[in-house]
């Protein structure tokens, strides 16, 4: 006998349909998030590294120094029973710890402790806004696992000359959630990931902030309409690519959306796709083939003998959720008389729900507050890619109320935000909005101050004020444009409407 | 408290030990004070080198004291040096010490067992009175048994393994060797205590004196120890030990351990399945010889461990690899852990007829040097010792009579956690024959 | 039983190196060994050792660790705090 034959890689039949509108994209995605414990899995080491230079969070336990012995943070099991009640999974009465065994420098023990065939649980849920209406994405699993250390790769990335190792990471409890193949387009594959995210974050057992908090690793594959419904998983018709590495939330779709390109092309070449592991190279948004030694790993799972079995399931039954994003956005538009679309916005991240949430009552009542954190601040945030907790909570405050009190006008508002954003963006602190309304000098001018500017205007417009007296009606909102210009948008609009008017009817025709 | 330093003559004729500290420092009046202890090289000292008998750990020296090393400071043992050990605990003879064999002080000719042969070879020489030793398969057991002295493997998880260098984690303990009875129990309840760092602990403190009194006392005999591969004058001397112990009041009760069939197979396929994990740590990064950093990764790994790892030790990597590997799994590593649940059940089921189990340590005397060649013929020699540690109970050995003038080991097993037990029996016969 | 092809796989996925010489003294010892073995095609079942203690866990408070001088003091081969090791692309 020959003892390592070893399972033939899927090939593709090219026998199979290969009409592309009859086709449809299989995704299931496999998300790694770091944690948010105050200590690592498996020592005491502090988690709070990122500021720190490399190997000054170890301890004899994540270097794996022989002899040493994991213990569990109880913390992380707590937090990873209440991702897996959040995503309404099945919690295994009794699960347990497994080593995979593989050799790698970021290993400190040269294998990693991870759950295998008894993960924590099972057989969840995440209901999702998808292309065609609500859509339920089932949860495989929901596991724990410690994170390997950092490498750094010396003398450049073609040709490098050794690794340096930083195991400052190595131990940081990550909590992996699979998927079913049950996203259908990249699109889909963001919606899913930024609800999860919500989620976890909700649930204060994570920290989307952190760098390197998430990993996500996806599988795709193109097959012919209905053939997963029919054949069910693990017997792809045409090779699936899992796509390792990608660390953004902007990142799935762009790999996403690269790999069914590729995956088209093939196809539609009539090439075979042959079921392949590929990287995700960020920085030029592209998948790229791994070597084919790491498709053939064996990873030699078996329990460890270091640590007990867990038996938490009744512990599940304790915890009581926090409110979830679907429940907030329902009470946001309940309470605060929300659209359904901003509703989702401003609930779709726990921390801007958190920043809505703590605005004075007569303020969150407001529509014109909801559509201007729904729209102005999310979307000037998104420009400069900052993130909400970068805004001081008081200042916008400020803001709405100069705006609500008609001390500035609604565009003046903007300006006075974006100046603040750039000067938070470029010194992480900013001026209050009423010193930045001075500087700017943006205060609303009533009726009174219009009379001058109006009269400027006229004189240098004799062309526009005949026309109108000729009763061409464009003529007027041309030298109201005017006037907006000449005072930068800070004048009341229905005010300099009213001035403009009058002037203009008491010159007579 | 003053630190005061235990004189301890380091002149060592058989190679019992890997490092020695001729000026022991000790602190304290403890149950230990001034007491010279030897420790086994895989259990790490701060300070001292710690190799594991291999030249992969060679110059390592650990920042932290294994907690039973913490245990014996703190009764004032003085720690006088490190004893000579198979590499990393995978032999039953002791050649299998990148460092040199240990030999037996009653015959310089033989091997002293192994793999605590250091330890053995070092109470056995009147070096030191007492040791650590870590068993895995046998490997307190024999030794004992090879150089005339006791030594006894605990309950799994009632000694801590934090700073035992790992090499097959659900099978293995440190135990307390010494040349007598009572020594082993006084050392046993200095390494009983609770360590909340090993999860696979109990806190089960041992504190307890010798009770020589075994009237009453039902002592199982499986015919499985005395079966095939056995040396009958081995056999035919550990009879009469039995019945020593009868004499003394003990009633003994034949019976029969169907799972011994298997044992021995089972506790290969697992002990080496552990092992090709844990030993994958050793990879020149992080402490010992370094890797080739001008080589790629695992080229550098592969040259790393083929120069520095012994034979023995890379045979059993790459069995443990084998048997864990994708198709063998299940006709290798979980037929193996159904093995083991069926040899536990056999105590299980012996533990309500009997109170210990006796037989045989070893099912011969102490090999000559170099006698053991075959892998296979030296494994076969564990399958006495392997069942004690595949059911995880306490098993002690203790000298009975001699062979061929050289020394041979009673073997008494007990239900967990009745260490004391074990040790009230052995007490009773060492008692006996000296009387 | 296994070749000495086959032992040459093993090494390979243990990531052990060995030699030519090796290969041919431990093949016929691992066929002794792997049929040796086989005794367990005999055992009845598949269930595990079962293990009783469970739920053994420890609180989320910093324990203080190694510095980084400390976590190096085993190798010479360090850079700016970092360990060093073969490249490994």
């Amino acid at each position: 006998m020959s003892v390592l034959s070893g399972t033939p890689p899927v090939s593709s039949d090219s026998s199979i349909a290969t009409d592309p509108s009859n086709d449809e994209v299989i995704i299931g995605l496999e998300i790694h998030c770091q944690l948010d414990t105050s200590t690592k899995l498996f020592c005491g080491c502090s988690t709070d590294y990122r500021d720190d230079g490399p190997n000054t969070h170890v301890c004899p336990i994540c270097l794996g120094l022989p002899g040493t012995l994991p213990k569990v943070n109880k913390k992380a099991v707590e937090y990873a029973l209440k991702v897996a009640k959040a995503l309404n999974c099945e919690i295994l009465e009794e699960s347990e710890f497994a080593r995979k065994n593989y050799f790698y420098p970021d290993l400190n023990k040269g294998y990693q402790i991870t759950q295998y065939d008894r993960p924590l649980a099972v057989r969840g849920y995440l209901d999702i806004e998808g292309e065609d209406g609500e859509k339920r994405v089932r949860i495989t699993r929901v596991h724990m696992e410690e994170d390997p250390g950092r490498l750094v790769h010396k003398g450049g990335t073609d040709r490098p000359k050794y690794t340096l190792v930083d195991y400052n990471r190595a131990g940081i409890p990550l909590i992996e959630i699979v998927t079913e193949p049950d996203l259908r387009s990249p699109k889909e594959a963001r919606r899913f990931l930024n609800k999860l995210r919500a989620t976890l974050e909700y649930l204060g057992v994570y920290d989307s902030e952190k760098e390197g908090s998430l990993r996500v690793d996806a599988n795709i594959s193109i097959q012919p309409r209905g053939w997963f419904e029919r054949e069910g998983k693990g017997k792809a018709d045409r090779g699936r690519a899992e796509v390792k590495n990608i660390s953004s939330y902007k990142g799935v779709e762009k790999a996403l959306t690269f790999e069914i390109t590729r995956q088209k092309n093939a196809i539609r070449r009539g090439q075979k796709l042959e079921s392949a592991t590929r990287h995700f190279v960020e920085t030029r948004g592209v998948t790229t083939a791994s070597r084919s030694k790491e498709m053939e790993q064996d990873y030699r799972y078996f329990p460890e003998p270091d640590l007990r079995p867990l038996r938490v399931r009744s512990w599940s039954d304790k915890i009581v959720l926090p409110e979830l994003p679907d429940a907030r956005k329902v009470r946001f538009i309940r309470e605060y008389g929300f659209s359904p679309t901003h509703a989702a916005t401003v609930t779709g991240d726990w921390r801007v729900a958190e920043f809505y949430d703590n605005l004075p009552k007569d303020l969150a009542v407001s529509a014109a507050t909801a559509t201007w954190i729904a729209d102005t601040l999310l979307g000037e945030l998104n420009y400069r890619d900052m993130s909400i907790s970068d805004v001081p909570h008081g200042h916008f405050i400020e803001l709405i109320t100069l705006i609500r009190k008609d001390t500035i006008t609604d565009k003046s508002g903007v300006e006075v935000l974006r100046s603040l954003l750039d000067q938070l963006k470029e010194a992480g602190s900013c001026e209050k909005p009423s010193e930045c309304v001075k500087r700017l000098n943006l205060a609303k001018t009533g009726g009174e101050g219009l009379e001058p500017v109006i009269s400027e205007v006229l004189a240098e417009q004799p062309q526009a004020v005949s026309d109108y007296a000729s009763g061409k009606s464009e003529a007027f909102n041309f030298l109201i444009g005017q006037v907006m210009k000449k005072t930068r948008g800070r004048v009341d609009p229905t005010e300099l409407n009213r001035v403009m008017r009058e002037t203009l009817d008491s010159r007579g025709p | 408290m003053a630190s005061q330093v235990c004189r301890f003559d380091p002149e060592d004729n058989y190679n019992a030990f890997l490092k020695t500290v001729g000026k022991a420092p000790y602190e304290g009046t403890g149950k230990l004070a001034g007491i010279p202890v030897a420790v086994k090289d895989n259990i790490s000292t701060k300070g001292i080198t710690t190799t594991c008998g291999s030249k992969i750990l060679g110059g390592y020296v650990p920042p932290f004291d294994a907690f039973v090393v913490e245990l014996l400071k703190k009764e004032g043992a003085a720690i006088v040096g490190k004893t000579n050990m198979d590499e990393f605990g995978m032999g039953t003879t002791t050649e299998n010490s990148a460092f040199g064999p240990t030999l037996n002080p009653c015959d310089t000719g033989r091997v002293p067992g192994g793999s605590s042969g250091g330890s053995a070879a070092a109470i056995a020489a009147g070096m030191v009175p007492m040791a650590l030793g870590t068993d895995t398969g046998g490997s307190i057991r024999c030794p004992s048994a090879f150089c005339g002295i006791v030594g006894l493997k605990p309950t799994y998880g009632r000694v801590s393994r934090y700073g035992l260098i790992a090499y097959a984690n659900s099978l293995e303990q440190i135990g307390p060797m010494a040349g007598n009875v009572t020594d082993v129990s006084t050392l046993m309840g200095v390494l009983c205590a609770c360590d909340s760092r090993d999860s696979t602990t109990y806190d089960r403190p041992y504190c307890h004196t010798p009770d020589i009194n075994v009237r009453g006392t039902r002592i199982g005999v499986p015919e499985e120890f005395f079966g095939k591969g056995v040396d009958p004058k081995v056999a035919s001397v550990v009879w009469d030990g039995i019945s020593l112990l009868e004499r003394l009041g003990a009633e003994i009760v034949t019976c029969r351990m169907p799972s011994m069939s298997s044992a021995l197979a089972a506790y290969y396929v697992t002990c080496t399945s552990e092992a090709s994990s844990n030993l994958a740590r050793f990879d020149g990064v992080r402490y010992g010889p370094t890797s080739d950093t001008k080589k790629q990764w695992h080229e550098s790994f592969q040259d790393h461990r083929r120069e520095l790892f012994g034979k023995e030790v890379r045979r059993r990597i790459m069995l443990g690899t084998f048997a864990l590997s994708s198709g063998y799994y299940g006709k290798y590593y979980a037929k193996a852990q159904a093995a083991r649940q069926n040899v536990k059940a056999d105590f299980d089921r012996l533990f309500r007829q009997v109170d210990v189990i006796a037989g045989p340590t070893m099912p011969t005397i102490a090999f000559k040097l170099g006698e053991k060649s075959d892998p296979l013929s030296m494994y076969l020699s564990d399958i006495l010792t392997v069942p004690a540690n595949l059911a995880g109970v306490p098993a002690i050995s203790v000298p009975c009579g001699r062979v061929d003038d050289m020394p041979v080991g009673l073997q008494i097993m007990g239900r967990h956690f009745e260490d004391e037990k074990v040790v009230d029996v052995a007490y009773a016969f060492e008692q006996g024959v000296s009387a | 039983m296994v070749s000495e092809r086959d032992v040459e796989h093993i090494a390979e996925l243990a990531d052990i190196g060995i030699t030519k010489d090796e290969l041919g003294e431990f093949t016929p010892q691992f066929n002794e060994i792997l049929e040796y073995f086989d005794l367990l095609d005999s055992v009845e079942g598949t269930s595990p050792a079962t293990r009783d203690l469970t739920n053994i866990f420890r609180d989320d408070t910093v324990v203080p660790g190694l510095s980084a001088d400390e976590a190096l003091a085993n190798t010479p081969e360090k850079e700016d705090g970092f360990f060093k090791a073969p490249r490994v692309m």
